[in-house]
């Protein structure tokens, strides 16, 4: 017990410059909408999860993780054609979870990263495919190839992404 | 409310999930182009719905129910009280029904025979003595009633007059150890006597036990009692067995004496047949006496019985061979 406090205690709080943030949340908005319209490999990746990934696991704080989420996910509804909310509710668990976990574990190794990355995007997939399946009767294939692929991807681009967002962070 | 700081996150969490949930439920859309959130709503507050209406409804049929058994109590308790009203008058009604039936058939024996005098009168009361078959009626002297006068009613004989009174008059009934009436069977014409016996059935004497006496052989009145006038039905043969030195006959009454309400008082021995009207008549009808209604007082009748009472007793000489028997009336000596 004392060593897990010990632990935390040892765990930094970053914190950002004003607005960079909302600034790069938007803009990871901006350039997934804009990858997308291309198709292809670009619907590989989910900028919007990394970001509130990211911010979730720096700050370290649940509430401003979850609720970064939220926002980041119904923007991501917004743009899309789903009933709004799908991503909204994804996100804030993600949000809330990365916020907590990082509290806890040191997420700045770029392994540590990576699979993180790849475990919070299949957890997002799997919060979007239940939502689906409880509000919407539908049934989504969960598993599939694809998938897997993308959660490669997106915790490669992680690994390549989270490095150049923390020289956002405030210089203690 | 206060949120301890730790479980913050949680509950903004759960507000905020919730609040998308509602989101997505108000965009969604199920079957049959129903919102989600109508769907849920419906399903959340139908249940709450139903049970409200259903604890309403056991309320109001509660309330209803109670309200109605106490009507139900009221009314029974009406209802019963209406009921047990009608079921006096309906004994009351039918009561006067059976009073209407007999007096009816009093009219009609009275006006079958017309040229006969005769007073209808009512039995009020009957002997304190169970040995003593006497019956009192409403008809006295002031009716013109007189000792050893039959009194009858249309099924046959009741008895005699014994005592008079200004507004009452004694019957010595048919049943009555004392009592002694004129009779013949109906078939074979023997005359004997009828004699009571302080039971429901009388005697008939005086037949030799070489005559043959059928069960349920009318017997009736042979008119030299100088009471009854003749063929007056007086009961039925309902037994016989031969006797030292004449036959017993058992002779079940015709008329009704255990139950006698309405009676007819003859103020004449004449004859009640109605063809017989060129038969003189007797001074009672000579006089203008007629039937009367039972409440209406008439004149005293002239006609007197012929022959005085014997004591009970006195046993008449056989009838039917050489001489017939002294057919008399014996009653109770005058208290």
């Amino acid at each position: 017990m004392n060593a897990h406090i010990q632990a935390e205690t040892h765990i930094e709080v970053h914190k950002f410059y004003g607005g960079a943030v909302a600034g790069v949340a938007f803009l990871a908005l901006v350039v997934q909408a804009f990858l997308h319209k291309f198709g292809g490999k670009a619907e590989y990746l989910e900028l919007p999860l990394l970001v509130t990934l990211y911010f979730g696991l720096s700050r370290r704080n649940p509430i401003s993780g979850l609720l970064l989420g939220t926002a980041i996910g119904l923007l991501q509804d917004g743009l899309s054609h789903m009933p709004i909310g799908l991503y909204g509710i994804a996100k804030t668990f993600v949000g809330y979870l990365a916020s907590t976990i990082g509290a806890r574990v040191d997420v700045e190794h770029p392994m540590s990263r990576f699979a993180f990355t790849f475990l919070f995007f299949h957890f997002h997939q799997a919060v979007l495919a239940t939502t689906e399946w409880l509000l919407l009767a539908q049934r989504p294939q969960y598993i599939s190839g694809k998938l897997l692929v993308a959660s490669l991807v997106n915790s490669l681009v992680a690994v390549a992404l989270f490095p150049l967002l923390d020289r956002l962070r405030k210089q203690p | 409310m206060d949120i301890p700081s730790r479980h913050r996150p949680l509950v903004l969490l759960a507000g905020v999930m919730l609040a998308q949930v509602l989101l997505l439920a108000f965009q969604i859309k199920r079957d049959r182009d129903v919102r989600l959130i109508r769907l849920w709503s419906v399903e959340l507050l139908t249940p709450l719905q139903r049970a409200g209406t259903w604890l309403i409804g056991e309320l109001h049929g509660g309330w209803r129910g109670y309200v109605d058994l106490r009507h139900a109590r009221q009314e029974n308790e009406e209802l019963r009280t209406e009921l047990g009203r009608l079921q006096l008058r309906n004994r009351e009604l039918e009561s006067r029904a059976a009073e209407a039936d007999r007096l009816a058939a009093v009219l009609g024996f009275r006006q079958a025979h017309a040229e006969v005098p005769m007073l209808a009168a009512e039995v009020i009361g009957a002997s304190a003595d169970a040995a003593s078959k006497t019956v009192y009626i409403n008809r006295g002297s002031h009716d013109g009633v007189r000792r050893n006068m039959g009194v009858i009613t249309p099924d046959g004989v009741v008895g005699k007059i014994i005592e008079v009174f200004p507004n009452t008059s004694m019957v010595l009934l048919l049943t009555d150890h004392d009592s002694g009436v004129g009779a013949l069977l109906a078939t074979s014409r023997t005359h004997g006597v009828v004699k009571g016996e302080g039971e429901p059935f009388a005697r008939m004497e005086y037949v030799i036990n070489d005559e043959k006496v059928p069960d349920g052989e009318e017997i009736l009145t042979s008119g030299e009692d100088r009471i009854f006038p003749k063929d007056l039905p007086v009961g039925t043969v309902a037994g016989t067995q031969d006797g030292n030195p004449f036959k017993i006959i058992r002779v079940r009454p015709a008329a009704r004496l255990d139950r006698l309400e309405e009676v007819i008082v003859l103020l004449t021995q004449r004859e009640l047949n109605p063809q017989n009207e060129a038969e003189p008549a007797a001074p009672a009808a000579k006089s203008g006496e007629t039937a009367t209604s039972p409440s209406a007082p008439t004149k005293q009748p002239e006609q007197k019985p012929a022959q005085q009472p014997q004591k009970p007793g006195a046993s008449p000489a056989p009838a039917k061979g050489a001489a017939k028997p002294p057919v008399t009336a014996p009653a109770k000596p005058p208290q």
